[in-house]
């Protein structure tokens, strides 16, 4: 955004201006995020840095939190992370399943009612998660699946299908319904053609909402605190009990591998969603 | 077309209008049946149980199921004077049976929630009534406190009737139906339901200005710079987007506790002194801060994918037909820009109504919203039916949102990433 050289010095400055409040924003919107790198480091349990660290001083850096994270007595994180996977995965893979072929119908310019139905199938993405907590924890209850994994990952599929039909519909507002018809002239059967044709074309939308979904479950907290027992603990839900009760630095270490973990989600959701643009002949 | 123009038939002779809607409707059950597993599970497992969440915030069987004959003998007392006799027996039978099944407590419990006082005259008459003897039982239930020969407390009885009410409703505005069946405010001081909902709307209106004011700019930005600066700069929006919720809000508490970095730089440049360090967290503050930065990628995106399909020759065009730049901007560039807007702040006021995590935590007490309070009726008070009557008022206002939204900008359109 270089400047022509005929440009007023009044623009001139104001144009500086601009350039430092967006340095302000972006500094305000990434700098929060690499507190936590350096203090996790920290060799002793406050939450501030300690006149060592600001030395830059060795002994006053230490892996002491990474250590309690994993071999820690009584530790919770080790199951948490183990719940939280599991869950995570299984409610990926059911809202991948349903919100695409779900998607795939609602992309039909047969489909009757499409407006009210995208409503009614986006809703759990815009009713408040206070909200939605507080039904799905009735519901569970009186089915008996309170406190069960399975109860868990049934609400995360609730919560993570919005976003696999956001994605898979846009993905399909692109897609040529022209290779579909083709491959039924030539004999091939629909789900035949969905795996052949229609899946491998829309397979960036399918998982970059799958990366959403998994991202909802994963990172899900307000629901899972109505439904989970003590077997069920997550790791949202481990942060939550830290950060109200006992802040130690071992949630600065356990925060630092979420945010490593986000970044290759992020990697991998921009590159997929890269490779859809080309595909589909978006050129920008 | 005329009558005597041949129908076009096709090859196994049926009209081919007849054929083509078979064909349609066949294609229309078809798209149905592929969303119809998704819609059946939302609609079981989430839709019914919101109706659900109505029903339980409007049910009082409760006491009606347990005082029945009370209160079909209760229909021809006008509850001007002390009912008559047969209320007082049927009353008297009621109340026995209760004692036997053990739920007496409960009774007084609910009652009490009415009208103070009954938990007393209840355990009163639970102890007495076991000596009563037959016949006029308004005599003897009226002996065992005065209390229970006061009108009053009748008609409070007499008030939890019906099987249906709307009393959580109103103590979510802070009303209340007085005695006589008006509806009154509660006493100043205990308004705190309507301090709660005009702070929460309060900070979601300023939450969505910050955001709207600190992603218009870097959205701007974003869309004008050359490609491979702005998908640097973009990785600065998406990674806080893709992070987890908990994890951005445990930074801001690092950040702003006392003796945190921010504090720590107010005091080097000589804002404030090292002993009377601000205060950030645990108040309004701390809510303001952290969900301004955490709503803000929902704000920029948006705008963002409004203002990349600008042209640039547009502002080019204002500025050569004579606009200085900021007329060029203001007349041309930004009403164009307007879509993303309402997109953003529809969006990011939605989330900030709703918000629960970081209040909780950030907020102390007078930076939490509705959904804190929401919370802790389901949790502590165990309030389930006043908690439910909460969410559907914060359900219904959210709706009204969600409408305009998809008038305006249409679900269909939502963009994520």
């Amino acid at each position: 955004m270089a400047l022509p050289k005929y440009t007023e010095p009044h623009y001139r400055i104001w144009h500086y201006v601009y350039l430092t409040i967006c340095a302000a924003v972006f500094f305000f919107l990434i700098a929060p995020l690499f507190v936590i790198f350096p203090l996790s480091f920290n060799a002793e349990e406050f939450l501030v840095f300690s006149d060592g660290m600001k030395r830059l001083d060795p002994d006053a850096f230490s892996l002491r939190w990474y250590q309690d994270m994993i071999y820690g007595t009584k530790n919770p994180w080790g199951l948490a992370a183990k719940n939280s996977f599991i869950i995570a995965i299984f409610a990926t893979i059911g809202s991948v399943i349903l919100g695409t072929v779900a998607a795939l119908g609602l992309s039909s310019r047969h489909m009757p009612y499409k407006g009210l139905i995208m409503a009614v199938l986006i809703s759990p993405m815009i009713v408040p998660l206070i909200i939605s907590g507080v039904a799905i924890f009735f519901f569970m209850a009186k089915v008996g699946l309170a406190a069960t994994h399975t109860g868990i990952v049934l609400a995360h599929i609730i919560l993570g299908t919005p976003f696999v039909v956001i994605t898979v519909t846009a993905t399909l507002s692109g897609f040529d319904h022209s290779v579909t018809r083709a491959a039924a002239s030539l004999g091939s059967d629909p789900v035949n053609t969905f795996m052949k044709i229609t899946l491998p074309l829309i397979l960036p939308g399918v998982i970059s909402g799958g990366l959403f979904a998994f991202v909802t479950s994963f990172d899900e907290v307000v629901v899972v605190l109505f439904l989970a027992g003590l077997e069920n603990t997550t790791i949202p839900i481990q942060m939550w009990t830290g950060l109200r009760e006992q802040l130690s630095p071992t949630i600065l270490a356990v925060a630092t591998c979420l945010i490593i973990l986000s970044t290759l989600i992020l990697v991998t959701a921009e590159l997929l969603r890269r490779r859809s643009e080309r595909l589909r002949g978006i050129n920008r | 077309m005329s009558s005597e123009t041949k129908q076009i038939l096709t090859t196994d002779g049926i009209p081919l209008e007849v054929s083509l809607k078979k064909a349609e409707k066949k294609n229309k059950i078809k798209a149905f049946l592929l969303v119809a597993p998704l819609l059946l599970f939302i609609i079981i497992t989430y839709v019914f149980p919101i109706g659900d969440m109505l029903m339980r915030s409007v049910d009082d069987k409760m006491v009606t199921e347990m005082l029945p004959k009370t209160f079909k003998s209760m229909e021809k007392w006008d509850g001007q004077d002390l009912p008559p006799e047969e209320v007082f027996e049927s009353f008297y039978f009621d109340f026995q049976k209760l004692i036997e099944e053990e739920r007496e407590g409960k009774l007084s419990t609910q009652l009490n929630y009415t009208k103070n006082g009954f938990k007393s005259i209840i355990k009163k008459l639970r102890r007495k009534s076991k000596s009563f003897e037959e016949g006029n039982y308004k005599e003897q239930i009226m002996s065992v406190h005065r209390r229970w020969a006061d009108v009053e407390y009748w008609r409070a009885i007499k008030r939890r009737a019906p099987a249906y009410t709307y009393q959580k409703y109103l103590k979510g505005i802070d009303m209340y139906e007085n005695e006589k069946g008006e509806i009154i405010n509660v006493s100043e001081d205990r308004r705190v339901h309507r301090i709660l909902w005009m702070r929460t709307l309060e900070i979601a209106f300023f939450v969505t200005v910050f955001c709207f004011l600190m992603a218009y700019p870097i959205a701007h930005l974003l869309a004008t710079l050359p490609m491979k600066y702005s998908n640097l700069l973009m990785i600065c929006v998406l990674l806080p987007f893709w992070t987890s919720l908990l994890v951005r809000t445990a930074s801001w508490m690092i950040l702003l506790q006392q003796q945190g970095i921010v504090n720590d730089f107010f005091v080097m440049i000589g804002l404030v002194s090292d002993d009377n360090r601000i205060e950030m967290m645990f108040n309004k503050t701390g809510s303001y801060v952290a969900m301004t930065q955490i709503l803000l990628p929902f704000m920029v995106l948006p705008l963002y994918s409004v203002m990349k399909t600008i042209s640039p020759s547009l502002m080019r065009a204002g500025k050569s037909l004579g606009g200085t730049p900021f007329v060029a901007f203001w007349k041309v560039y930004f009403p164009l820009t307007i879509p993303g807007i309402g997109a953003g702040c529809l969006l990011v006021f939605i989330l900030a109504i709703g918000y629960y995590i970081t209040p909780a935590l950030v907020g102390g007490a007078s930076g939490t919203l509705i959904s804190n309070q929401i919370a802790f009726h389901m949790k502590s008070t165990l309030d389930w039916s006043f908690a439910s009557a909460m969410g559907l008022m914060l359900l219904s206002g959210v709706l009204v949102i969600y409408w305009l939204y998809n008038k305006l900008v249409g679900i269909d359109n939502i963009k994520l990433g």
